[in-house]
């Protein structure tokens, strides 16, 4: 059975993923994605893994949720506020959501992931194991990697550059 | 103790929460929030095998996980502020360059 700390952690991340989508300000959404993230990170605290936790705090609450943030703030106040969508979509949209569910329930009802289980003989995974999986065999999907979040934010940042202001910054000739 | 079926059932929970949000909300930045909540839901399925295992080669891949999503929003929030600037909307249903 579960415990106390998951049902607990469980009922923040859903909720809050909840009140991020409906929520009528986007901001409070954006920060109630960043709770629902944390916790993400507390359920990673659970599964002994807290190098990943750390690096989910630093990434996602640290970089992206308040990214989002920052995004709201540039877009102006008319277009933060959610329109009032029509019923039929809203319907819908729930129904294919539980259809979803039912279906992954009946996946894991049937299948023997429901006769696993975590021991607490075999120890968790240790954070050395990991920088070294990480030095050693995988370096070269690492280099990767760097290349392409570096790629990413110069991506970034050229799209989101502006033209029309460029030649006044430039020198009189 | 929490079993592996427990963390699979919190995961499908979250995927169906951001399919709502794919199907129904038009804001941009919504579709991203909901496009992050189904990412977050993989990792939480991916670091409850690597513990049951364990394993952890599970823990590396959701670390390259996460930071090939913090680039895809990257990006992703980057084409949001051109489309506004076009548009002056962040609805998607605004953008009609691209139909037709």
């Amino acid at each position: 059975m579960a415990d106390a700390m998951f049902v607990g952690l469980s009922i923040l991340t859903i909720g809050s993923a909840i009140i991020s989508l409906e929520s009528k300000e986007l901001l409070y959404g954006g920060i109630a994605l960043a709770v629902s993230l944390l916790g993400i990170a507390g359920f990673f605290v659970i599964l002994d893994a807290p190098f990943v936790a750390m690096f989910q705090i630093a990434v996602y609450v640290g970089a992206v949720a308040v990214l989002v943030i920052f995004t709201v703030m540039l877009v102006r106040s008319p277009n933060t506020v959610t329109k009032r969508e029509t019923v039929k979509r809203k319907i819908s949209g729930i129904i294919l959501s539980l259809a979803f569910l039912a279906l992954f329930g009946a996946f894991i009802g049937n299948s023997a992931v429901s006769q696993f289980s975590f021991s607490d003989a075999v120890p968790a995974v240790d954070i050395k194991e990991i920088g070294r999986e990480l030095l050693t065999y995988y370096s070269p999907v690492l280099i990767v990697l760097a290349f392409t979040l570096a790629g990413a934010i110069i991506g970034a940042l050229a799209l989101a550059r502006r033209e029309d202001i460029e030649e006044k910054n430039e020198p009189a000739k | 103790m929490n079993q592996p079926s427990d963390f699979l059932i919190i995961a499908a929970v979250l995927i169906s929460i951001g399919i709502y949000g794919i199907v129904v909300k038009r804001n941009a930045l919504r579709l991203i929030i909901s496009i992050e909540l189904i990412a977050n839901a993989v990792n939480l399925v991916i670091v409850a095998f690597s513990r049951m295992l364990p394993n952890p080669q599970g823990q590396v891949f959701v670390l390259f996980s996460i930071a090939i999503s913090a680039a895809e929003v990257a990006v992703g929030l980057g084409i949001m502020i051109i489309a506004y600037r076009f548009y002056k909307d962040i609805d998607v249903t605004e953008y009609k360059n691209l139909k037709n």
